[in-house]
């Protein structure tokens, strides 16, 4: 099967968003599509599932509650209890007033911090990445669809240019 | 997709614009050459930031004792920097996580230069506990690591740790928060350079981002929990702040009222520092047409709103002072004589500069014009940082004997550190206007169609165009 595919350019937002409806319900396959910003219902129109991002943040914060009370539980009660203004030493729970600003704040460190990592690594971005848009319009103004070829190629050219596609372009696909 | 948006809301983009044009628009300041009037403001906040890195370099030198600091004013100018500083902070964070939760569109337009006043605010913030440890070699020791001290440890029961903690997340995460929204608009700047070395720079702090459709869902799904998250944190850093004083046993200091009190007083300064920034910004960068009249008069309201609060928390410390017939309240807020002794100056600057000059801002006119929000901004800042100089100094100043009370007088010194991080901050923000897009370029693109100037005055006249309804079942 030959890996060529088609990058078919749009110029507007909601012609783009047809267009992958239209594109999809003709049995062509949508690999990718670039956007200059967050276009809303695109996820829908390409299939794409929910992130689970949030969850995981959720999960990372939960990290970070526990580590915190284990790390001032071990700190203050275990290694070295000191009597410090008074404030109950001998057990974690009675001595938890005074700690709870410290959960919180690695709460919040560990669920920030491990989600923006998760999200660089899940999407391959990060220092030194090198970017993958195959057109440098798509940052600016325009929109790529990029459609796997089957079939007729000329068919489909033709198929994209009625969807309102405003350049197309036959790429062999490396990856 | 319907880009409705009530005919009755202002536009938050003025002008017959194109997706191209608003690229264009945010990428002229950092392609563009410098004027004049950068340079002369540059050099000067440069000559003040030398002029504090000296005074740092003389303290740390010499010792905290070049500050005029006194046995009975142990802590002036200093916390009352800090304070000030972190104050400044909270309005980046307000207006990018709180109005994103609120859906409040028009944040789109201020809150990436309002985040980098965060950020820069929080820098000056934090210089000031690490110098006024007077031995900063040893300021790692705030930190909870095992140390050449056997198994002692930081003291998690005090307030100035809570504050090592809350600062410091809420600088890394206003960090990452600030600069994962800019990726797209680092790679607008890098797919349209010429020059080599901008291609390669903007090339290295874009990430890579491609702008892939998965991308962007992710993008905004982690946008929106880092404001979820961004929320309760800026709450918590001005909370602890006032932990510093109100668990402290100073009378004035000891007060239920403080994180309330605190937070909406920052939130107040930093909308005033945004403002004061932002006024002359627009102008200078010709970004007229992304931070509008409107933006300005809502800030003005929030300004108004925080500037109540603030009012209501001081009237109320001295009505119960009176009310409760209590000896010790009395003692604390009546009989130590802010508004009549010695510091009566600065007890009525803060009085006029934060709770009566603001009033003005019930007045439409008022709020909506630049020259006066300019100047109304300048007061807050002022009436701001006397608040804190006030709560400090004063507090300290009237000891329960006689022979305990005192007075304070800065150094050249104490200015000079002050002043040096006024450099320094402006330092930071120029170099920032100058190479980072200062406008959320891809999200203004995205409200584009429904609060565009042109967009809503065609579906005025043409009516709402209904595109078709989409829904996962159509396949």
């Amino acid at each position: 099967m030959s890996n060529k595919i088609i990058h078919a350019l749009y110029d507007d937002d909601d012609v783009l968003l047809e267009a992958v409806y239209d594109i999809r319900r003709a049995h062509y396959e949508v690999e990718e599509v670039y956007t200059p910003f967050p276009v809303h219902g695109l996820e829908t129109a390409m299939g794409l599932e929910d992130t689970r991002i949030a969850i995981a943040a959720f999960i990372y914060g939960v990290i970070g509650l526990g580590f915190s009370v284990w790390m001032m539980d071990y700190m203050m009660i275990e290694d070295w209890a000191q009597n410090i203004g008074g404030k109950p030493s001998f057990s974690y729970l009675e001595n938890m007033p005074a700690f709870v600003p410290v959960m919180f704040e690695l709460t919040v460190f560990f669920a920030a911090h491990l989600m923006v990592i998760t999200f660089y690594m899940r999407s391959k971005i990060g220092p030194f990445v090198k970017a993958t848009n195959p057109d440098p319009r798509t940052t600016d103004d325009k929109f790529l669809v990029e459609v796997a070829i089957r079939g007729d190629e000329e068919k489909l050219i033709d198929f994209l240019q009625k969807t309102g596609a405003i350049e197309t372009k036959i790429v062999e696909k490396h990856s | 997709m319907s880009h409705y948006e009530a005919s009755i809301r202002k536009p938050l983009i003025l002008g017959d614009k194109s997706y191209h044009d608003i690229s264009n628009d945010i990428a002229a300041p950092v392609e563009g050459k410098a004027n004049k009037w950068w340079w002369g403001v540059f050099i000067l906040a440069l000559v003040a930031f030398l002029w504090g890195v000296g005074a740092i370099t003389y303290t740390i030198g010499t010792g905290i004792g070049v500050w005029g600091l006194n046995n009975k004013i142990n802590w002036a100018w200093d916390i009352t920097n800090f304070v000030w500083w972190v104050g400044i902070g909270h309005a980046g964070t307000l207006i990018s996580a709180v109005l994103l939760l609120f859906r409040q569109k028009w944040r789109m337009g201020i809150n990436r230069s309002a985040e980098a006043m965060t950020i820069f605010a929080v820098f000056q913030a934090g210089l000031f506990p690490l110098i006024h440890m007077g031995r900063i070699w040893n300021g790692y020791w705030t930190m909870p690591i095992p140390n050449q001290l056997g198994n002692l440890w930081t003291n998690f029961n005090s307030p100035l740790l809570w504050d090592v903690f809350a600062i410091s997340t809420y600088l890394s995460v206003s960090v990452v928060f600030w600069w994962t929204g800019l990726l797209p608009d680092f790679a607008m700047l890098r797919d349209r350079a010429t020059k080599p070395f901008q291609k390669k720079i903007y090339s290295l702090v874009s990430f890579g981002w491609s702008g892939k459709a998965k991308d962007w869902q992710r993008f905004e799904e982690v946008s929106l929990v880092l404001a979820g998250l961004a929320t309760p944190l800026v709450l918590s850093v001005h909370t602890i702040v006032s932990f510093d004083f109100a668990t402290s046993v100073i009378p004035g200091w000891h007060s239920t009222v403080y994180p309330p009190y605190f937070v909406a007083g920052a939130v107040f300064s930093g909308f005033a520092m945004v403002q004061t920034l932002l006024i002359i910004m627009r102008k200078v960068s010709n970004l007229e047409d992304y931070i509008t009249k409107d933006h300005i008069e809502n800030m003005n309201k929030v300004i108004l709103l925080t500037g109540g609060i603030v009012m209501a928390a001081y009237l109320s410390e001295f009505f119960i002072g009176w009310y409760s017939g209590s000896s010790y309240e009395d003692f604390t807020y009546l009989s130590i004589g802010a508004a009549t002794g010695p510091y009566a100056w600065a007890f009525w600057i803060l009085i006029f500069c934060n709770g009566v000059f603001p009033q003005l801002l019930w007045i439409k006119k008022f709020r909506r014009n630049f020259t006066f929000s300019f100047v109304m901004a300048l007061i807050i800042n002022i009436g701001m940082w006397f608040e804190r100089f006030d709560i400090i100094v004063i507090n300290l100043s009237r000891g329960h004997l006689p022979s305990t009370w005192g007075q304070f007088s800065p150094t050249f010194v104490d200015i000079g550190i002050f002043v040096g991080t006024i450099g320094f901050f402006f330092v930071l923000f120029l170099l920032y206007a100058r190479t980072f897009p200062v406008v959320a370029q891809a999200e203004i693109k995205s409200i584009l169609k429904s609060s565009g100037d042109a967009y809503k005055k065609d579906r005025e006249i043409n009516g709402e165009v209904k595109t078709k309804l989409f829904s996962k079942d159509m396949f």
